[in-house]
């Protein structure tokens, strides 16, 4: 038995401990809001917090999981309103909407560990993210717009 | 696609009111043949002959308003603007209203396939009218109940007010009532000032699903009892299964059965190895420890070099099958002292949707259920009841939201593959397909060359001839017709036609045992590409600003405003002397889209794209945002096929297998993009597509400004120039 706790609950996996954590979320957990992509950490779909660090869940082994928290989609925020969500939100980012669950995962880490990032550092923390329809742009306009509701939400505290 | 299109669009609407047992109110669109305008409830007149009530809009006695998606939803967003055009002429909160996906029924929705950027410029004007009787038979029912004029009533936000007196009631308390009228014949609808919703940019319904995994995806549905398989499939795309050995596979966890199966892929088999397992990684697992023997003895090894260099002999040997022709190009060519002779290759591509190829498929023996990511639900309906000898009826297939399709999910052959599979285990299966399955089994869109002669004489054009040989997608689905690629000039613009007196058009058969289908824009992808870099050589030659000579030859009013609107947007002639300015229209279902590329070139060798404008004419729109964003959309996806990646051949086997080799474009890779639509109430043209086939010319066009260098086959690095 391998213990994890996603998304503030406990959970006891009886799973291969090779198994990759992406497969215990979505299968095990039921948790389907971490994506499959490549498999190989090349698209960033599958991207969850490990104690606060993005990963790539697909190559993650749920052993390095054990005893640690991990946050998905699912639980970065009660309401959908976690900035990233919100910007996402406003400017439309969503086409297909598949990647994006991995893309505001990521996004999520950058605001955290820097509230003003300038176009090369977003794109620089985003370029593991692929989005096959193309919302780059948009992604791009709505972390800055993260970053402000971020800074409001911090002096209105 | 299009003869279907066209089937739907010749169908005369007409509308009937359902009641159902006394709780809701149904409202449908009668999708009928008949010329008969009778207007009655169905309740008490069977449907007649197959055709049957199309249910749109379904409102409670509670007053809960459901409206239908009967289109499937890939990111084009379908889901928010079939909503939004309903809940226009119905007069309801489009963020109170629920939206549901649907199951594939062609009778009561027409043909769902959804391709070609069909759904709104096929739908739209039956869905306003529907919508608008619906409102005026809620109204109708709430002046009975009140007794008063019809014209001191309105509609508003889900409730019929009674302007006088301020009373109202809610749309549920008005179901019973309305349910026993007889839908007026001739609704008028809104004026395009008074749209409140059509028009303006609005929050996609589907966003907030997806931003917070809440969006079920085809790999994300789960049934009761739900197995999970992966296939190892013949990796040169054909050919047999000499042999397999299961016993290392059988070993891994969770695997539970190991078997051969065939998966029809249109009207060729392709054979492979199933494992079954208690989770996808156990099935995977299991793939990956499989021993297969494959026999693809008779079997074509194609190689990509051989491809093209096929192509390019078949270019200078065939004249073709004529597709269009008029005036006598052949004559003027064959004696021009001087003529323009070039040859232009465009790229295998796989779709590499984000979501990779998926479905689950519950057979029950004397009916199969199907949940998956699909664009063409009554295609996979049409298919497995053929494969399996199932009345059509009985295979039921439910939509789920697509993470992408692009056209690979219009194929029916993975729906195929799980229902066999799910017969074999007698128990509900979900196939997921790999990375690698998705890169190295396609299908791909077609790699194709073109030839392209034309003599340019005193400035103007005097002929044009246009040759292609590439793979036919309909020789892949209903067999070799022996008839020319019905897409040959597709992307071109018709008003072309108008002003080129002599000119051709053919299509020189070509085959391999590649599979291919429809990617995004089809056709016009690679045609656009060769047709538009063509005509910028010919404005080179003719000494023409190739703005203005596009000016010249695109006389009908619509394209002239689009070339103003383009070189007012872009500055084309304020350019300076170490810019490069390129220009491209196409015209890709019903539309006409302008790309303007501007480059620069970097400190470090190569090209940068300092910025891409885009004018779109699309006629009636409901939604421009989202058309920006598939604009947007396009332009990446165009910069990946023409700069970044392809799908090559080698041995029979294709060399790609994931993001590492088959590379997409990052946010880091993409140039700034600006769209503008143009203002007219011309029928709707498509959007999901047809941003994508003018950027790949505009952006070469835009290097030769530049360099003076032409670039005639893709993809080519930007970085290499």
């Amino acid at each position: 038995m391998i213990n994890i706790n996603v998304n503030g609950k406990a959970h006891q996996i009886d799973a291969d401990p090779n198994m990759p954590l992406l497969w215990v979320i979505r299968d095990i957990i039921g948790l389907t809001g971490t994506k499959f992509g490549c498999g190989v950490a090349q698209c960033g779909a599958c991207t969850v917090h490990l104690n606060g660090d993005a990963v790539r869940s697909c190559v993650t082994k749920v052993s390095r999981a054990e005893g640690q928290k991990v946050v998905t989609i699912e639980g970065l925020s009660q309401h959908n309103d976690h900035p990233a969500q919100l910007a996402w939100n406003k400017e439309n980012v969503p086409q297909c909407g598949y990647c994006h669950s991995g893309q505001i995962m990521s996004a999520a880490v950058l605001l955290r560990e820097n509230p003003h990032p300038n176009d090369t550092e977003i794109d620089s923390a985003m370029a593991g993210n692929i989005c096959r329809c193309g919302t780059y742009q948009r992604i791009r306009k709505a972390i800055h717009l993260a970053a402000e509701l971020q800074r409001k939400e911090s002096t209105s505290k | 696609m299009s003869v279907q299109e066209k089937q739907n669009l010749s169908r005369r609407g007409f509308l009937k009111i359902a009641g159902i047992s006394g709780t809701a109110l149904c409202l449908g669109l009668y999708m009928s043949a008949e010329a008969e305008a009778k207007v009655v409830n169905p309740a008490q007149v069977p449907a007649e002959g197959d055709i049957e009530l199309a249910v749109w809009i379904i409102i409670n006695t509670d007053g809960k308003v459901t409206l239908i998606c009967h289109r499937a939803e890939m990111g084009q967003g379908v889901y928010h603007s079939i909503a939004q055009i309903i809940a226009e002429e119905l007069e309801v909160d489009l963020y109170g209203v629920d939206i549901q996906l649907t199951q594939g029924d062609e009778k009561k929705y027409g043909s769902q396939l959804t391709g070609g950027s069909s759904t709104i410029r096929g739908s739209y004007k039956n869905l306003l009218k529907l919508s608008a009787t619906a409102r005026e038979v809620l109204i109708m029912a709430a002046t009975a109940r009140w007794t008063v004029p019809v014209t001191e009533c309105y509609a508003e936000l889900g409730h019929v007010i009674h302007k006088p007196s301020g009373k109202k009631f809610h749309y549920g308390e008005l179901v019973a009532e309305a349910a026993k009228l007889t839908a007026p014949k001739d609704v008028k609808l809104k004026a395009r000032a008074d749209y409140k919703l059509i028009g303006k940019p609005s929050q996609r319904r589907d966003s907030p699903l997806k931003t917070n995994g809440e969006a079920i995806f085809g790999i994300d549905k789960r049934i009761p009892g739900l197995q999970f398989a992966a296939v190892e499939r013949n990796p040169r795309l054909r050919g047999k299964v000499k042999s397999f050995d299961a016993s290392a596979a059988l070993k891994v966890p969770g695997v539970t059965r190991v078997f051969k199966v065939v998966m029809g892929i249109w009207d060729t088999d392709r054979e492979g190895v199933a494992v079954v397992a208690n989770s996808t990684w156990a099935a995977m697992q299991g793939k990956k420890a499989l021993k297969v023997d494959w026999d693809d003895n008779g079997f074509e090894h194609v190689s990509s070099p051989e491809i093209f260099k096929h192509q390019r002999e078949l270019l200078q040997t065939s004249e073709g099958l004529s597709v269009k022709t008029q005036g006598d190009p052949n004559g003027i060519i064959s004696s021009a002292k001087d003529k323009l002779d070039v040859f232009y290759e465009t790229p295998y591509q796989s779709h590499s949707c984000m979501e990779p190829v998926n479905c689950i498929a519950h057979w029950q023996g004397d009916k199969v259920e199907i949940w998956g990511p699909v664009q063409a639900p009554n295609w996979i309906q049409d298919y497995i009841s053929k494969k399996m000898g199932l009345a059509r009826e009985k295979v039921i297939v439910n939509m789920t939201f697509l993470g992408g399709g692009f056209g690979r999910k219009a194929m029916p052959d993975y729906p195929h593959e799980a229902c066999v599979i799910s017969k074999e285990m007698g128990a509900p299966v979900q196939v997921v397909w790999s990375r690698e399955d998705d890169a190295t089994q396609g299908p791909y869109r077609p790699g194709i060359s073109y030839r392209g002669e034309g003599v340019v004489e005193n400035g103007t054009i005097s002929a044009i001839k246009f040759r292609m040989a590439g793979q036919n997608n309909d020789h892949w689905r209903s067999g070799d017709s022996g008839r020319p690629n019905r897409s040959t000039t597709e992307g071109f613009l018709a008003s072309y036609f108008a002003s080129i007196k002599n000119i051709s058009f053919a299509d020189v058969p070509f085959k391999t045992p590649v599979p291919t289908s429809f990617w995004r824009s089809v056709y016009a992808s690679t045609n656009g590409f060769a047709y538009e870099s063509f005509m910028d050589e010919l404005a080179h030659k003719a000494m023409k600003d190739p703005l203005d000579f596009r000016r010249e030859y695109l006389k009908d009013e619509r394209s002239q405003k689009l070339i103003d609107k383009m070189e007012e947007v872009s500055g084309w002639k304020s350019k300076t002397k170490n810019q490069g300015y390129g220009v491209a229209i196409t015209e890709c279902f019903s539309s006409t889209v302008g790309h303007i590329v501007k480059v620069s070139k970097k400190n470090a060798g190569g090209i940068h794209i300092d910025k891409v404008w885009v004018v779109v004419d699309c006629g009636w729109y409901v939604n421009p945002d989202i058309i920006k964003a598939q604009v947007e959309g396009s332009v990446v996806m165009a910069l990946g096929a023409a700069t970044i990646h392809e799908i090559t051949f080698k041995d029979g086997r294709v060399e790609q297998s994931n993001f590492y080799d088959y590379k997409m474009p990052r946010i880091n890779d993409i140039p700034p993009t600006e769209v503008y639509i143009m203002e007219n109430d011309a029928n709707a043209g498509g959007m999901g597509e047809p941003g994508l086939p003018a950027f790949a010319p505009a952006l070469t066009n835009a290097i030769f400004d530049l360099t003076g260098k032409r670039i005639r086959k893709l993809p080519f690095s930007l970085n290499m120039v």
